[in-house]
């Protein structure tokens, strides 16, 4: 029997891209108030749990031919690295440096190195998840 | 800038770009590109003697783990600096040699992977001023010679000889961390220059001695000396350029550089003194003793390597005693056992790394190593044969060779020890000259059997499996050189003697250095018709002697049959050991889910509950606690309720959505007690692991109802009422319980400290990264590991691979 999801299909196209947005936003937001990298992981990794769902996971991995597997270890990668990088300028390990910038048209932007550490987070959350998602249901 | 640090970790960062290496340039030997890290660090180290032999030493810190105390201190002086030119400069020229030794076709990549994990590692333990570090590098030196010995992993035999290794030298590294960890609790500091300064304070602690020997139980094992000894010929396993540089040169050298260091602190202790000496003499007889019964020549090298370990350690244990009598002339004649010690290490790892390469290079032509069936290779291969006679007759310790002169002064120090008063060695010193005299004629037999048995007499060709040849030039490089270093060394040993040794003189005796004392020797060739002389060339007659008397007194090997050896206990205790935990572990490991819930139940509720009690902290008062709203209830009430029905779900499907109201129902409860973010992640966690419950449960068999018993039951209500009445005791104690300060004003400033608002997340990727890193990594292995049980299958071939 097919099931006709019709709607669902329809509506996941678009919700997912609002999905992504939001994630985006908590990822950046995280800084000042709630979000961050672990919850904007999570949400990017619900996103795609939802294409997972509501397309089979062939056309999906068609359309978004990723090795999760990678970002995950991709994401530990940036983690341990940012705070290896603190070494490399005499710091303590992990230190985390941010400081203030006048950036023309956007006005003065905070850039820190915590915004590297914690897309190392968001990468592992996505990729962890969507890694084990796959090979529970890729099982035969 | 930090450059010695940097020096630690180069070959680890080497180990990190080898796979890259390896994988994407195919028709280079990878051994090109990783001969330069050794070369370089020997240049750059070999840049340092001047200021060293000058009595410096260089100390660069990174901060590790400063709150502890814990930091990366490279401390650079003679003694270190001797081991880390021994690293690095044989490290380049095994490297050499392993280019013509392993093939293309063998996983060379992962070889030089571990060969320079390996090399970081020692250097660290040799350049490391913090006891803690120093043990994690100790530690990594036998992981990485673990991985070496069994990178034939498809023997079984390696596979035992890298277990074996690992075993012995582990179990040694853990007792000697306890004993670090004593040191550290005595002197109130990791750094070994601060322990050593504060001697005087700690020598009567009550710990002083139990430390001693635990330290030394961690020298001993590393160092192969007797009776852990026997992993060392079993690790023979490794490919030959691994024995010549771990097994012979570098690794079993850590546990003599541990005493060597350690000296100034323990040295002058009957107890230190008598277990460094005693154990290392006797090593000395009795490797050399059964070196003469062995028949595979690694082997016969490797009891061999145990001998020689046990000679340099017994001369650290003899000048040890210069410390007991405090800088006196007296005195001084003793720490020339220990400058005899440190130029024999030298020595050593040029002759038995020149022999090591010559095994090689005779397994790699003619493919056997049994010298049964060896014999004649002197007309076919006279390069190799050359080498290996410098190399024997060094060892033999007979001129014009480095050997004779270490062994000269070896003796020289025994006859010195004798006539002390202390300790008493009145009554048992002349033993020792003795001991050692008679493990120097063995000495002499085993030399003469290598290069007898190997290179002269019948030439055997039917019983090799390939005709005798010399092998590529390149291979004989790296042996000529450490040949030509023996044959050099003789001539000018007073080059090494003041720019190396003396000033690792200075760091063993500081004491006496900070009175002016010269702890140089001058290396002499020609004594003078005096008692070590004699001793040689009795050494001489009598190993003569013996050799081509070998058939008639070789029966008395029968008094060491195999069965009552030291190996077959071994194996006896671990077989013993594994039975009984097995019938252990099975007494609770039922394979139930069940029963493993209750385990971690009835834990919590003991342990939890048992503290809860103990500590008092279960009083509560109610009326503080805020109002409850009518919000709060609804969610509350229907939680419970949700909770209740979850039990009498019929179909998991049910379950898994009643259980999933639980969990957005905590989401609620998160936003009303304004905390946004727990909010955010409970609720994006709770469908992402729906969803996961649900892909899941299309694997699960349908739910079934149980039919447990009565008892059971009863067990199980007891176990849930329990673990929610504690946990709410617990919800409820934790309000009016305030066993430590509050910190969390500390981080109100996260705006300042860390430029962020959001105080959570500042806590999570600044105050407290580390947390979360190691979270990440652990996430990432989660993951690895779901992924390798459900997705990567052993294929039925590989059964045959193993127990081969």
């Amino acid at each position: 029997m097919k099931i006709n999801n019709i709607i669902l299909r329809t509506v996941a196209k678009l919700v997912f891209f609002i999905i992504l947005t939001l994630a985006v936003y908590l990822f950046f937001a995280g800084h000042n108030s709630p979000g961050g990298g672990f919850s904007g992981g999570l949400v990017l990794a619900s996103a795609l749990v939802l294409l997972f769902i509501v397309y089979d996971i062939e056309t999906i991995q068609k359309g978004l031919p990723i090795d999760f597997k990678l970002v995950a270890a991709f994401g530990a990668f940036l983690s341990v690295g940012t705070g290896f990088g603190a070494l490399v300028f005499g710091a303590n390990f992990l230190t985390q440096a941010f400081d203030y910038f006048d950036i023309p048209f956007f006005g003065e932007i905070e850039l820190t190195t915590v915004t590297i550490f914690e897309a190392g987070v968001a990468l592992a959350v996505v990729g962890v998840v969507v890694t084990i998602l796959l090979s529970i249901s890729e099982d035969e | 800038m930090s450059t010695l640090v940097l020096a630690i970790f180069i070959p680890f960062l080497a180990a990190a770009i080898i796979p890259f290496l390896y994988k994407y340039i195919k028709n280079i030997h990878v051994g090109w590109f990783v001969i330069l890290v050794p070369t370089g660090l020997f240049i750059y180290l070999a840049s340092l003697i001047p200021d060293i032999s000058g009595g410096e030493a260089i100390v660069q810190t990174i901060n590790w783990i400063p709150s502890y105390g814990i930091n990366i201190t490279a401390y650079l002086d003679g003694l270190s600096l001797t081991l880390a030119l021994l690293i690095s400069g044989v490290g380049a020229l095994v490297i050499l040699y392993s280019i013509y030794y392993l093939s293309l076709k063998e996983p060379i990549g992962t070889f030089y992977t571990y060969l320079m994990l390996f090399m970081g590692a020692m250097l660290g333990v040799v350049m490391s001023d913090n006891m803690l570090v120093l043990y994690v590098f100790w530690e990594l030196t036998s992981i990485s010679s673990f991985l070496l010995i069994a990178f034939w992993y498809q023997r079984k035999r390696s596979r035992e000889g890298a277990k074996k290794s690992l075993i012995i030298t582990v179990s040694g590294g853990i007792s000697m961390l306890v004993g670090f960890i004593m040191i550290g609790a005595m002197a109130n500091t990791w750094s070994i220059r601060e322990v050593i300064a504060e001697v005087a304070s700690i020598s009567d602690h009550a710990l002083f001695i139990p430390a001693l020997l635990l330290v030394l139980l961690g020298a001993f094992t590393k160092s192969a000396q007797f009776p852990f000894h026997i992993w060392l010929p079993d690790a023979m396993e490794a490919p030959t350029p691994v024995s010549a540089y771990l097994h012979s040169a570098t690794m079993v050298k850590a546990g003599i550089y541990l005493v060597a260091r350690f000296t100034p602190v323990f040295g002058g202790e009957a107890v230190w003194f008598w277990a460094v000496t005693g154990v290392g003499i006797f090593t000395l007889f009795w490797g050399s003793f059964n070196a003469v019964r062995q028949t595979d020549l690694k082997a016969l090298l490797a009891y061999s390597t145990i001998s020689q370990l046990g000679m340099i350690m017994s001369m650290f244990g003899m000048g040890s005693a210069a410390l007991h009598l405090g800088y006196s002339d007296e005195s001084m004649v003793y720490t020339g056992a220990t400058f005899a010690a440190l130029f024999h290490l030298v020595n050593h790892s040029t002759f038995k790394g020149a022999l090591f390469m010559v095994v090689g290079v005779v397994d790699h032509s003619v493919g056997t190593r049994d010298i049964r069936r060896l014999g004649g290779l002197i007309t076919l291969m006279p390069i190799t044969f050359t080498i290996a006679t410098i190399g024997s007759m060094s060892m033999a310790g007979l001129p014009p060779f480095n050997g004779f002169l270490s062994k000269e002064m070896f003796f020289i120090s025994t006859l010195d020890i004798t006539e002390a008063s202390f300790f008493g060695l009145g009554t048992w010193g002349i033993i020792i000259p003795i001991v050692a005299w008679i493990a120097s004629v063995f000495t002499f037999v085993y030399s003469t059997v290598f290069v007898v048995k190997t290179f002269l007499g019948p030439y055997k060709e039917e019983k090799l499996e390939h005709p005798a040849h010399e092998p590529k030039p390149g291979m004989l490089i790296s042996p000529i050189v450490l040949g030509l270093l023996v044959i050099i060394f003789f001539f000018v040993p007073n080059v090494i003697g003041k720019n190396l040794i003396t000033p690792a003189m200075s760091g063993i005796f500081p004491t006496f250095a900070a009175e002016g004392a010269d702890l140089g020797t001058d290396i002499y060739a020609w004594h003078g018709f005096e008692p070590e002389l004699f001793m040689t060339i009795g050494v001489v007659l009598f190993g003569a002697l013996l050799f081509f008397s070998r058939k008639y007194w070789s029966g008395i090997y029968n008094l060491f049959p195999e069965k009552r050896s030291i190996n077959v206990f071994y194996g006896f205790v671990l077989d013993q050991m594994e039975d009984k935990s097995t019938v252990i572990t099975n007494k609770y490991m039922t394979r139930y889910l069940r029963d493993y819930m209750v385990y971690i139940f009835a834990f919590f509720i003991l342990v939890v509950g048992g503290t809860f009690i103990y500590t008092e902290a279960y009083q509560f008062t109610l009326p503080e606690n805020a109002t409850i709203s009518v919000f709060e209830w609804l969610i509350v009430l229907s939680m419970m309720a949700t909770g209740i029905t979850i039990l009498f779900a019929q179909s998991r499907l049910t379950a898994i959505v009643l259980n999933s109201i639980l969990g957005f129902g905590i989401a609620i409860l998160f936003v009303l007690l304004r905390a946004p973010d727990l909010a955010l992640t409970q609720t994006v966690i709770e469908a992402v692991t729906t969803v996961l419950f649900l892909v899941a449960y299309y694997f699960l068999p349908e739910l079934e109802k149980e039919n447990t018993s009565k008892k059971t039951k009863s067990i199980n209500l007891f176990i849930s009422i329990g673990v929610g009445v504690v946990f709410t005791a617990v919800a409820l104690g934790v309000q009016g319980n305030r066993g430590f300060d509050t910190i969390s004003g500390f981080f109100e400033n996260s705006y300042e400290l860390a430029g962020g608002n959001n105080m959570v997340n500042a806590i999570l990727g600044d105050f407290r990264a580390f947390d979360t890193m190691l979270e990440v990594v652990v996430l990432l292995i989660a993951g690895i590991g779901i992924y390798t049980m459900i997705r990567v299958k052993a294929k039925k071939e590989s059964d045959q691979i193993e127990d081969k």
